[in-house]
């Protein structure tokens, strides 16, 4: 690994201050999993590293009448076993279970997942269909970034020099809306989903839907909403026949490439059937 | 270009060392500390060989910046006192041996946490300790068999 200057700051403004005065060549370290091998295999030579593991208050996770609020330096474990997201959020607490190992649920986070932006991973996709949003933060200016707009291209956020990733804010879910995440592994359990599917659906008394979310990982250079699917449920009834078309339409709005866990046409395939598993699931 | 002073435990014993901020804790554990229980293997997390416990967490020594581990309680293969060592044995939880302490370290975080664990939350806890003697069957019997609930 090449050498670089590693600063601890204890607390949010010196954070801040770090990144502002040198946001080019700085990166920003939260669990280590991503940015320990990047610097390994040489893919990242930043000049100064910052690591936020004294910021405590970037650990909090809180359940309120607003939702969610995911500190970015939670863990992956502490999110799947919080009392407080299983309760409001089962998925999600599902999705982040799902992910790699314990051993990386222990030391990966919530804000340097999103952050890395890696396609293939699990939380953005149950986060995009659960309306979350990125909450940053810059000397002197905070601002809400939807998820849909936080992701920009393979490893790319929308996320400039010297922002910080504060929290994940997690709405609640309509009345009567279940969630669920569904993950694809052929090879073995460890690993990057081929593809993986979040959908949420909210029905009125008569069986219309009301409110659906279809969010695809692992199916393009983003984890993405499948609006045209969306827009094919509401206003319906979520029979077998909806279910299908829904799912015809998520697969043609990916954009998969060929890779060890499948060509690119079988992983749109898989996004079809995936998705119609996870509506069934929902419905 | 930076280096620090980090203060720790390891298997009880205090720690106090200064490294360069690119030293990893598997380097450290192993060069400078002469722990050589723990290995190296994959270098990505993947494979589990260098499993450590930091604060009770079984984690990738690979994957950690020694200075992550400032003010942390380390345990190492070396510092273990189980069960698990004697019903690996008895079990044939192993063959090469490259793979046990690692093995060990995340079977006994496990045990720790939840001494009641089932077989299948075990199996999931171990997942990604690879075994390419393929002694699955015998480290799940040998993490049944060191279970304090029996």
């Amino acid at each position: 690994m090449r050498p670089f200057e590693y600063v601890e700051p204890e607390t949010l403004d010196e954070a801040l201050e770090l990144l502002a005065s040198d946001p080019e060549d700085t990166l920003v370290m939260a669990g280590g999993t991503s940015l320990v091998i990047l610097m390994k295999q040489d893919l990242v030579r930043p000049s100064r590293v910052v690591g936020l593991r004294r910021l405590a208050q970037l650990r909090v996770i809180h359940a309120g009448g607003d939702g969610l609020r995911l500190g970015a330096l939670a863990t992956h474990e502490a999110i799947a076993r919080s009392g407080a997201v299983r309760e409001h959020a089962p998925a999600l607490a599902a999705t982040f279970a799902a992910v790699a190992t314990v051993r990386i649920r222990e030391q990966a986070t919530i804000g340097g997942s999103l952050a890395h932006a890696d396609p293939a991973q699990d939380p953005p996709v149950t986060l995009l269909a659960l309306d979350a949003s990125a909450i940053a933060m810059s000397k002197g200016r905070a601002r809400t970034i939807p998820l849909e707009a936080l992701f920009v291209d393979v490893f790319e956020t929308s996320l400039e020099p010297g922002e910080l990733l504060m929290r994940v804010e997690v709405p609640p879910l309509p009345a009567g809306a279940r969630a669920t995440y569904k993950k694809f592994l052929p090879t073995t359990l460890d690993d990057y989903a081929t593809v993986s599917v979040a959908a949420v659906v909210a029905t009125a008394s008569d069986g219309t839907c009301t409110h659906a979310r279809i969010a695809l990982g692992g199916a393009g250079p983003v984890p993405f909403r499948a609006h045209d699917a969306e827009r094919a449920l509401v206003g319906r009834r979520v029979d077998p026949v909806a279910i299908r078309e829904a799912a015809g339409l998520a697969a043609a709005a990916a954009d998969p490439i060929d890779d060890l866990r499948g060509s690119a046409e079988y992983k749109r395939a898989m996004a079809a059937v995936w998705t119609e598993r996870a509506l069934r699931e929902v419905a | 270009m930076s280096e620090h002073r980090i203060r720790f435990t390891v298997n009880g014993a205090p720690v106090d060392v200064t490294v360069p901020a690119e030293r990893l804790l598997v380097d450290l554990l192993r060069d400078d500390l002469r722990l050589t229980g723990t290995k190296d293997g994959c270098s990505v997390g993947v494979c589990g060989l260098c499993t450590v416990q930091v604060d009770g967490a079984p984690l990738s020594a690979c994957l950690l910046l020694a200075t992550q581990v400032e003010g942390t309680t380390v345990r190492t293969v070396e510092g273990l006192r189980s069960p698990l060592q004697e019903a690996f044995i008895a079990e044939g939880g192993f063959q090469c041996g490259i793979c046990t302490s690692g093995q060990l370290m995340a079977a006994d975080a496990l045990l720790s946490a939840n001494p009641d664990a089932t077989a299948a939350e075990a199996a999931d806890h171990m997942m990604g300790n690879l075994c390419r003697c393929t002694g699955y069957y015998g480290i799940a019997r040998a993490i049944a068999r060191a279970r304090p609930a029996g």
